[in-house]
């Protein structure tokens, strides 16, 4: 199986975003950056299915020469290569999926794997893009129905599922109000969730290997992809702050307020 | 003149999904500052069930499609049927419910039309051919301003930031079409539904949620969600553990809810929580730590042992009937 896996370079999670005054930015300073979360989850179920169908794996990542950390660090967790699409201008969703699809006719991947979103961006739209650009099929919010706890995590197993014939993977989505299982032909394009699984650490002598994998560089231009964002981000600003609240002694205190002062029992 | 579509939901049991009037109010409000029409679509195997339904506010039409092969929704074969609907219209916007149906599908559509999308929109401003949408970037911490600029525009509409539509507007004029049906590489095989006899998160009135400070044990939220006639939330690492099912899950990559009240009961309120949240009405925090974040955001908080707090709080609401 081959499995070409995204790995973006996005704010860390943990640290305090803030916006600038002038509203045209978030303030870069003091920030650390990681691969999204929702992509390295990609990178280790991507691991996980060709440890046990054998494979490879593909990282993708679009962005200034600073997204090679990203890249290295999925190649450290087990990736077996890397792709680099160079490009330091602003990009909207439209262009990613647009660039991927060209990044995805090169490589002729069995299987795409993305974060079903970007903690930055929030958007949620690029996998979907994606697969409708190439005519796949399509899994969203891939999940399992076993716990971190489990068995089945603890041994690594993939909890996307190679049917029998090898043509086709089955995914369990997880969606309102339960677990929904589809089952798509390959090639197709999956993007995970948050219970899919608990990407490992990149081990020391992965990180050592990881030096000398090979990290390919493409740019828009040689995929002859006009990047153009067709979303404009006018202004930013930060959420309306809650009013302090207080502290109340006691639960008679607190029902007293909850009863009388917001009226909501 | 500009026409907007908004695309309903059906559950799997055939009932309308609740967030869609919200997703028809903030459809309204849009065709209003755009000086257009409101246009509602539904497409599904049968869908003249809930047509009574959608025609009492203010839409110019609600078009129906129905054919056997949109049974089981799949983005792949939805997206065709309302891509197509939306040409045959020519419509300039189209939304729907930021739910789990809304956020697969619509890119999908977005996609066929190569239009750009905005996510979770939460106000729409400005009106005429210079309207905005805001919406939530990294995690809730950031609210941005974005205007899309390819001809056909993609919405997912927050359900919490727009009222439920009220009906009795007239009736709309209600059409039937033939949905483009197209071959699927996709095939549905199964839903495991979980049952709840609680309201929905997103749309109960009262929510109590537990966090890691639960270790796991609900019972008391439970029992204090069912005298409340609540819904139960959870933070994400109960979910993670494996504690409660994944669907309860409140945050920004879980459900984002905003009902009157919400009792977040040992739970530290992680910022990806907060989001979540942050847009309820009252909000009470219980926790042992008088640090944890979450009493900044709480408009009543008690430092103290949930297991202690919750029975006296059970106990002491019931006084109150």
């Amino acid at each position: 199986m081959k499995i070409l896996v995204t790995a973006k370079r996005v704010e860390d999670p943990e640290s305090k975003i803030k916006v600038k005054p002038d509203g045209s930015g978030i303030v870069q300073e003091g920030l650390k950056y990681k691969i999204n979360p929702f992509d390295e989850i990609g990178v280790e179920e991507g691991l996980r299915l060709v440890a046990k169908h054998q494979g490879e794996v593909v990282v993708v990542s679009i962005g200034g020469k600073e997204v090679q950390e990203q890249l290295r660090h999925a190649l450290a967790m087990g990736a077996h290569r890397a792709v680099w699409v160079n490009h330091t201008g602003p990009v909207d969703q439209l262009g990613i999926a647009a660039l991927l699809q060209k990044v995805v006719e090169k490589e002729q991947p069995d299987l795409v794997i993305l974060g079903k979103q970007s903690i930055d961006d929030d958007q949620n739209q690029v996998g979907q893009y994606l697969a409708e650009f190439l005519g796949w099929g399509q899994a969203t919010f891939a999940s399992k129905v076993e716990s971190m706890e489990s068995e089945q995590e603890k041994n690594k197993v993939p909890a996307i599922v190679l049917t029998a014939d090898k043509k086709s993977v089955q995914v369990i989505r997880e969606v309102d109000n339960g677990l929904a299982t589809v089952e798509c032909q390959l090639p197709a394009v999956v993007t995970t969730d948050l219970r899919l699984n608990q990407p490992r650490y990149a081990s020391l002598p992965g990180i050592m290997k990881a030096k000398s994998k090979p990290i390919e560089e493409l740019t828009p231009a040689k995929l002859s992809v006009d990047v153009t964002p067709a979303i404009q981000v006018l202004k930013m600003s930060s959420p309306p702050a809650r009013k302090a609240g207080i502290k109340v002694a006691d639960v008679p205190a607190l029902v007293e307020k909850l009863h009388n002062e917001a009226k909501v029992v | 003149m500009p026409i907007v579509l908004i695309v309903a939901e059906q559950q799997p049991d055939g009932n309308l999904r609740k967030a869609t009037f919200n997703a028809i109010s903030a459809g309204k409000q849009l065709a209003e500052k755009a000086g257009g029409e409101l246009h509602i679509a539904l497409v599904g195997k049968d869908p003249s069930k809930v047509a009574d339904e959608l025609k009492g506010y203010g839409a110019k039409a609600v078009h129906l499609g129905a054919a056997a092969e949109l049974e089981h929704y799949l983005a792949e074969t939805y997206a065709p049927a309302i891509a197509a609907l939306a040409q045959e219209l020519k419509a300039d916007y189209i939304g729907m419910a930021s739910t789990a149906q809304g956020k697969d599908l619509l890119p999908r559509v977005a996609g066929r039309l190569r239009a750009a999308m905005a996510t979770d929109v939460m106000a729409i401003n400005g009106s005429g051919a210079d309207i905005t949408f805001t919406r939530p970037m990294w995690a809730g911490n950031v609210f941005a301003d974005v205007k899309l600029t390819t001809p056909v525009k993609v919405l997912t509409l927050r359900a919490t930031e727009f009222p439920a539509a009220a009906g009795g507007q007239g009736a709309a004029e209600v059409k039937t079409f033939s949905p483009k049906v197209e071959a699927s590489k996709t095939k549905f095989v199964d839903f495991k539904e979980v049952k709840s006899a609680r309201p929905e998160l997103t749309e109960a009135r009262v929510v109590i949620s537990g966090g890691r400070g639960t270790k796991g044990d609900f019972k008391e939220i439970e029992g204090l969600a069912d005298d409340l006639g609540a819904a139960v939330g959870a933070s994400r690492a109960v979910c993670d553990a494996g504690w409660v099912p994944n669907d309860l899950q409140v945050g920004q990559t879980g459900k984002v809810v905003a009902p009157a009240l919400y009792i977040a009961a040992g739970i530290s309120g992680a910022i990806q929580h907060l989001a979540g949240m942050k847009s309820s009405k009252t909000i009470v925090a219980i926790n042992k730590d008088p640090e944890a974040p979450i009493f900044q955001v709480a408009d009543y908080g008690m430092v103290a042992d949930l297991f202690k707090v919750l029975p006296e709080l059970r106990a002491e609401l019931a006084k109150l009937k």
